[in-house]
């Protein structure tokens, strides 16, 4: 239990539902029509020796949705999608992914099924170039064999070229021409924060997953990537689950928000709905213990 | 001032992505080979062949190999030594089992057993990591050289425990035992050199390189974006155990002619390999070459400054060249821990801009 919930629960509603989710789905404020459930999960609990870091959770993200997962420090959000994408497996619960239960499996299995994701703590690759970082992306699409790759012949080249117009696309797209041969390592941490997300992008998931894409930005730098994750759900469908502290930033891109403390869910709605949430403010705002 | 990209339009991504984007580049790299492959051949003696460019070709080889487990995989290894053995113990099982099918053959054969036996040692990289993977590697490296030593098989129970490259000819040509001219040493170590790099460049720049760079630069990363761990490392071994088998093979049957295990391929050998490839830089190709070249051509060249110029006694010269090398590669290291490879970028990208640089 934490210590900031105790006395006043009983006296709250239950959260509010989701906006009516019919099993069809529904059409936002602004007329973004948003499907069934993309990713559905069921009463998840994941502990790490003897800490809970995931009590009994379950929500679901439907196709073209921005879903927001926010909660204070430590209250589990980044464990949350490593569960999602295939790092973590819970003890308990069930993963559903368009349709089907996921069956045990690797982290680059869950890759290859539609997911990619960006990370805390940008996780790129350090040594390699712009280009070559963003082309890891979709290794999971390429197919040529190794002794077709030594001798560069057969699907080896048409199938490199192929990729780079698409990788092209991408890199147009977050406007990161310019350095695109320039090795990662050299460049600024917000510019890496957008090489990691053409990085994911370039696997053209069916859910993206974004951890703190906004994380040490300024005003600025959170604009523009806010610009690049609203195009990405407008002009690609792309179906997003997002982790965010910036509170305004939730609450203008996401469409349904998750909101966690201490390992539970404690809210889940609408922006609308999760801002006038008793529950929710007491764990942002603190509660008097009297 | 003819050093640079202005003007080098490039229309595809098919040339975008060449291996040299640089007119001037290309220029070099294949005046590089017409000499290489129409004047050394002519005008090779036997001291150039022997002291100098065919110990050079086979070790750039060995060093690519392990340049691709080491600099692009990110795995460490010091079984190059135990691992060179396999490919020349292979060769001479081979040739002399077979001996009317072509040496060249046998020579990529025995690459291909030293793939495999590199991939059975290098499944302990699946659960361990840099210093450890290193003393596992050592395993590699003791356990192949006992083997070669204790089993007589290998060495087709011959009373001096030693293996020696029988004749073999190639087109009419000798290229192998001791009646080989030194072009002919040469002109193989440098097919299979030059093959090679061009393979390892194709590897490194393809699906292949991007996989092994990701588990080198960040392994959880690079699993989550759906790189299998497994395949990548695996495959890292096989390549660059092939490498280090057919450089093993040549040395044995075009260099040396003769071998023996431990006093062959022992652990100097490894290391030998491994400095090449931190000298050279690591994850260049170039700079496997640099390496190989730097560490072969520099005792030769130390000796004749020293003995023949300065007409020092031999042994003391032997000596000195020891610790010349020596300070000269801590010196390499500390001005530039990037190795030989990321000197000659840095002066290329220095070119580039002379000589108006503002």
């Amino acid at each position: 239990m934490s210590p900031t919930s105790p006395t006043i629960l009983s006296e709250l509603a239950p959260p509010p539902a989701a906006p009516a989710p019919g099993t069809d789905g529904y059409i936002t404020a602004d007329g973004r029509k948003i499907g069934g459930v993309l990713m559905d999960l069921r009463h998840i609990t994941l502990r790490f020796g003897g800490v809970t870091a995931i009590k009994d959770i379950s929500f679901d993200i439907r196709e073209g949705e921005i879903r927001a997962i926010i909660g204070p420090n430590g209250a589990g959000k980044s464990s949350m999608m490593n569960v999602m994408s295939g790092f973590y497996v819970p003890q308990e619960g069930e993963v559903w992914f368009r349709g089907a239960k996921r069956p045990p499996m690797r982290p680059y299995q869950v890759a290859r099924q539609g997911l990619a994701r960006t990370f805390q703590n940008i996780a790129l690759f350090d040594g390699m170039s712009v280009l070559d970082n963003i082309m890891t992306g979709r290794l999971t699409m390429m197919k040529s064999s190794l002794l077709e790759q030594a001798l560069w012949w057969g699907r080896a080249e048409a199938e490199e070229t192929r990729h780079r117009e698409q990788v092209e696309k991408i890199i147009d797209f977050l406007e990161i021409q310019n350095i695109r041969k320039t090795p990662v390592g050299r460049l600024p941490y917000g510019l890496k924060k957008r090489v990691e997300l053409a990085r994911a992008l370039a696997a053209e998931p069916k859910l993206l997953m974004l951890d703190e894409p906004m994380a040490g930005m300024n005003v600025e730098e959170k604009e523009d990537m806010s610009r690049f994750i609203l195009d990405v759900n407008d002009e690609f469908g792309t179906t997003i689950a997002l982790i965010e502290h910036d509170m305004g930033v939730v609450m203008d891109l996401s469409d349904r928000v998750v909101v966690m403390d201490y390992g539970r869910k404690i809210g889940d709605g609408t922006p609308d709905e999760v801002r006038n949430n008793q529950e929710v403010i007491d764990a942002y705002l603190g509660v008097a213990h009297d | 001032m003819l050093y640079r990209e202005a003007g080098d339009f490039k229309t595809s991504y098919r040339d975008d992505s060449q291996t040299f984007p640089l007119k001037l580049d290309r220029m070099g790299y294949w005046v590089t080979l017409a000499v290489a492959f129409g004047v050394i051949p002519f005008v090779i003696t036997d001291y150039w062949a022997n002291a100098v460019l065919v110990p050079f070709l086979i070790y750039a080889i060995a060093a690519l190999g392990l340049n691709i487990l080491v600099g692009y995989g990110g795995q460490v290894s010091l079984g190059t030594g135990g691992f060179m053995a396999v490919g020349a113990y292979a060769t001479y099982k081979l040739s002399t089992a077979f001996p009317e099918i072509s040496l060249l053959i046998h020579i990529l054969l025995a690459g291909g057993i030293t793939a495999a036996v590199g991939v059975f040692f290098g499944l302990p990289s699946l659960r361990i990591k840099g210093f450890y993977l290193a003393v596992a590697t050592l395993a590699a490296q003791f356990f192949l050289v006992w083997l070669f030593n204790k089993v007589p098989w290998f060495y087709n129970y011959s009373a001096s425990g030693q293996i020696t490259a029988p004749e073999r000819t190639f087109m009419g040509y000798v290229i192998s035992g001791p009646a080989t001219s030194a072009s002919a040493k040469y002109l193989v170590c440098l097919v299979f050199a030059v093959g090679l790099a061009w393979v390892a460049r194709n590897l490194t720049r393809g699906t292949a390189g991007r996989k092994w760079m990701a588990i080198r630069d960040m392994d959880i990363a690079a699993e989550i974006i759906g790189v299998n761990p497994l395949t990548a490392k695996m495959s890292a071994f096989a390549v660059s155990s092939f490498f280090i088998g057919v450089a093993g093979a040549l040395l044995f049957s075009i260099y040396l002619g003769a071998a023996e295990a431990s006093e062959t391929f022992g652990i100097n050998k490894s290391f030998l390999v491994l400095f090449m490839v931190i000298i050279g830089g690591l994850g260049s190709i170039f700079g496997s070459f640099a390496g190989a070249a730097f560490l072969v051509v520099l005792p030769v060249f130390l000796k004749n400054v020293l003995v023949g110029a300065l007409g020092w006694p031999t042994d003391l010269a032997a000596h000195l060249e020891l610790m010349i090398v020596g300070a000269l590669i801590v010196f390499f290291l500390i001005v530039e821990p990037h190795g030989l490879a990321q000197l000659w970028r840095l002066t290329k990208e220095k070119l580039r801009l002379w000589p108006f640089p503002h």
